[in-house]
Formats: structure tokens, sequence, C-alpha cells
């Protein structure tokens, strides 16, 4: 389906573009940069388009858990629709506000300290792997990239609240930097021990080398790692219950306590990709991918071998993702050194243990996984 | 010690997290109990604490005797009264003033009455669009007595037992 639609756009608007265009000498070269260019916009608009509608998606189901309805007045043509226009009126909302430079911030990284948090969880995208064969980077050191990556996220944070030059955005940057650093470990050990069971850095050789069965995906082995892996990213991304960095109800905000407008909403769209990031990988590194939960299974999986690989990636994405909402709904903020002693003190031993674990049952072939 | 092994496993296994999400996950499929506004109201007390009025007594005859006990209860001072002597010698308000950005709506007003004169309606569904729509004056507050004095008589009928 989605081959079809981009062949067509290749072969029909890409295609007479370049030749009516250009010389024949760059014809070649302008086609394919064209063409990734579809393929990188086939990717960030449904990724964008997710991260308006998880804002949604949130509200409903905090409200839903806290006995409230939620959004539901704004629509599309006078009909209310269960409130799905909300994103759309709030992105009209940002877009129109004015954007207020502190006198005193610095300017320049005052405006790119928004860019700066997003463009990372925006190109980590390149590497995800979709399906077998869709994946817009297919890059050996995928795992290394979206860690590089994800890591890089802290700078905007840190830089928005110094350049914010307020108390509080500065509270809020210095806590998150030393939480940030202090869970990228473990979750780096977390995606060492994934290394070690997949035997690759590439995404999409993880997942293969999960194929198999339920029983065969790499939550069973490394059933601590990924626990830890997906707590270290709710810590990572700032969510509740390591919502410190915002603390709205200590630091007002934290970092982002002086943007207003779309600036702030530009942080609002990096925390929530993230999230999706951070959901999506999961999927892939511990929950088998694009992989179909009845492979194996004698009668179900010839019965599910119409759906498109990709919807069991995004349905176990979608899944991730609701955990995130669900564990903002339920959990009351971290005290700060227990966030600290959570990170340095209990997860870092774990992790190391655990690779260990792997390690010995890679070594010894052990069987449904690593024979 | 076997207490604290204990402790440390359940907490290794984030065993009351996982309590905490079952109880919420719960309350996801639980019903919900929004009221829609506009559409839909809350049931109203007959004591309800609303927007102010002054009444009248059957014959037309307004109550208020300007003895000026509201004005004095009144915690918030929003209450300001001027009385006179009227042509057949009863003593009666020049003035009857109600801020109404001042008042708090306790209803002090109400209960030191002894004529039941200054009330407060179930209306609270009211705004200002201008300056000094919110200070209420005599012929205001009368008009909105004459407006729901039917559903008035009622609640303070409905109340008169426990006066």
């Amino acid at each position: 389906m989605l081959e079809i639609i981009y062949q067509f756009i290749s072969h029909n608007v890409l295609l007479p573009i370049t030749t009516l265009l250009l010389p024949v000498d760059y014809q070649a070269q302008a086609l394919t940069v064209l063409q990734t260019v579809v393929k990188i916009l086939s990717i960030l608009v449904p990724v964008l388009i997710t991260v308006a509608y998880f804002t949604y998606f949130e509200r409903k189901v905090i409200g839903f858990i806290q006995g409230r309805i939620g959004p539901n007045r704004v629509g599309f043509f006078g009909f209310s629709l269960w409130g799905l226009g909300q994103p759309i009126a709030d992105a009209v909302k940002l877009i129109v506000k004015e954007i207020i430079v502190p006198t005193g911030s610095n300017r320049v990284l005052f405006i790119m300290a928004p860019i700066l948090s997003l463009a990372p969880s925006l190109a980590a995208w390149a590497v995800i792997p979709f399906d077998d064969t869709k994946v817009l980077a297919n890059i050996n050191a995928g795992l290394l990239y979206v860690l590089a990556l994800t890591s890089l996220a802290v700078y905007g944070v840190i830089i928005a609240g110094w350049a914010s030059n307020s108390k509080y955005a500065f509270l809020g940057a210095m806590r998150s930097a030393a939480q940030i650093v202090a869970y990228e470990i473990a979750m780096g050990f977390a995606l060492v021990g994934v290394l070690v069971a997949a035997g690759s850095l590439n995404l999409g050789d993880i997942v293969n080398s999960q194929a198999g069965s339920v029983i065969h995906w790499f939550w069973i082995p490394l059933f601590p790692l990924f626990v830890i892996y997906f707590i270290s990213g709710l810590a990572e991304t700032n969510r509740a219950p390591f919502d410190v960095a915002e603390g709205e109800s200590e630091i007002v905000a934290g970092f982002h306590v002086e943007y207003g407008g779309m600036a702030f909403s530009v942080f609002f769209m990096a925390e929530y990709a993230n999230m999706i990031l951070i959901a999506v990988l999961s999927a892939i590194m511990f929950c088998g991918g694009w992989l179909s939960p009845f492979q194996g299974i004698p009668g179900l999986e010839d019965l599910f071998t119409w759906v498109p690989p990709m919807f069991w990636l995004l349905a176990k994405t979608s899944f991730f993702m609701f955990l995130f909402l669900w564990f903002r709904a339920t959990f009351p903020r971290y005290r700060y050194d227990q966030i600290m002693r959570l990170g340095w003190k209990v997860f870092i031993p774990i992790t190391i243990v655990w690779l260990v674990v792997v390690s010995a049952l890679v070594v010894t072939n052990t069987p449904p996984w690593f024979n | 010690m076997a207490n604290k092994i204990k402790n440390y496993v359940t907490s290794l296994f984030l065993w009351e997290l996982l309590k905490g999400l079952r109880l919420t996950g719960k309350y996801l499929f639980k019903r919900k109990i929004t009221v829609q506004y506009p559409e839909e109201k809350t049931p109203q007390s007959h004591r309800f604490r609303g927007l102010h009025a002054l009444r009248r007594y059957p014959n037309g005859e307004e109550r208020c005797i300007a003895c000026k006990l509201c004005e004095a209860v009144c915690p918030a001072v929003a209450i300001t009264i001027e009385s006179e002597a009227r042509d057949d010698g009863s003593r009666r308000t020049t003035k009857y003033d109600i801020d109404l950005t001042k008042c708090i709506f306790c209803g002090f007003c109400e209960e030191s009455c002894p004529v039941d004169s200054i009330v407060e309606t179930r209306i609270f569904e009211y705004h200002g669009e201008k300056r000094g729509d919110l200070l209420m004056t005599k012929p205001r507050l009368l008009e909105i007595g004459d407006m729901v004095e039917k559903q008035l008589a009622e609640d303070r009928a409905k109340d008169a037992l426990y006066r």
C-alpha cells in the first residue's frame, strides 16, 4: 500500500520535476534527494500528527482515570466528535501567541534551545525500522545513533534553563541535567544488554534476531533490563513520576517557564516526540518490533498473515505510549534524592548484574533465545 | 530480618506500584461523573445563595424598612444604605447599593433581615459587560425580586420550619 503510493509519487511527480527543471547531469542525484525528502516527510508528518493527538489522548485518558470525560467540545464543522478538534485549536492558539524574549536573557540561545530539543528527537526516527524493508537509513550503528541523539536532548533543556535568566528555569535545568545524566547510564547498560543478546547494533537485525514466537522476544531473557529501560525512558523524557525538571507545583514549570507561544509548544512537541520514540524503541528492542505476536502458534499464525507487519509495531508502540499516560495518572512525583538513589544505587547495579547473566546465557547458547 | 528481605523483594518487583496501576486501571472503565454544564445542571438547594434581590409584600409595598442591619453585618462591606422618612411617616431607603464585586455571598444580610426583604436568589448565571454592571442599585434589586418572587416565596416557605 505505502510502497504503491511512494512509487506513484516518485514516478509521476518527482521524475517529471527533475527531468523538466534540471540539466541532464544532475537529474539522478536530484531524484535521489527528492525521494529521500518524500520518505522523511512520510515519517515526520505522521509523527507530528501523532504528537498532536497524543496530547489529546493524554487528556482523555487522565480524565477517564479521574472519573472525568476530558476535552469533548471542539470538533469540526459544528460536530463535536468527542473533542477531536482540540489539538488543532491548541496549535492555532499557540501559533498566534507572541513569543516573549525576557530582558537579560541570551537571545540566540533562548531561540536555539527549543530547536535543539526537538531536532534530535525527530532525527532519531531515521533509523527506526517499521518493517523488514521500510527504514529510512539502514545503518549498522543504529542503536548507538539512537543513544547519541536521545542524550543530545538534554542540551536543549540546559540551554533553555540557562538562557532564560530566571532562577526557576535554572533550577529546573540543573535538576534535569543531573537526572538525565544518571539515567543515561542505566539506559545505556540496558541497551548493551540488547546488543549482547542480538549480537548487532542494527535495529532491523535486533528485531530479526527475536523472530520465532512471543517467547523468543527479548522481554523474557532481558526482563529486568526491559523494565529498567522503560523506567529510565520515563526519567529521560522528564515524565511523571520523574518530572521534577518541570515540577509545576514547586518551580512553576521548570526550564520552560519563560517560554510562550510556539517556542513553548516546540518544547512540548519535543517531549511528546521523545515519549513516542521511547515507546517505539521499547517495542523494537524488547517486544519484537514488527513481528506478529501470533508467530509460531499453529492456527492463529495463518489467520493473521494478512495484517501488515507495520501494524504490529504501531500497536505495540501505542501500548507503551498508553503506559506513559497510565503512569502519569497513577504515581506521585518522586522526591529528588529518591530519583538519584533509584538511578545510581538500584538501576545501575541491577543492569550490571543482568549483563553478566545475559552474557552467560549467550555464551552457553541457552534455548530458545540464543541457540 | 525476614520482613526486611520481604520488603526488598516486593519493592524490587514494583509490587505496590502494580497495585496502584490496577486501581487506576479500574477507574479508567468506571462511570464518568462529569456534568455537561450548559446542557445538564446539578440539583440546587432551596438555600442556594446567588444574585441578590429586594422583595415586596403582596400588596406591592417594599419590605425594606432601612434598619441597616444588613449593612452592619456585611463582612465585605458591600452594602451601602441611605434612608429618609417617607411622606406617610414610615422610614424607607433612598439608596440601597450592593457592590457584587465585593460581595462574598455569605448570606448574612439575608439572615439578619427582620422582614425578609434582602434575599439571595438562585440566579447564578449572570455577568457584567461594562463598568458598573455589577454594582446593584435599589431599582435593579427590586426588579430582580419581582422577577423571581414566586420562587423566593416557595423557598422561604420550605425553610420556614428551620428558622
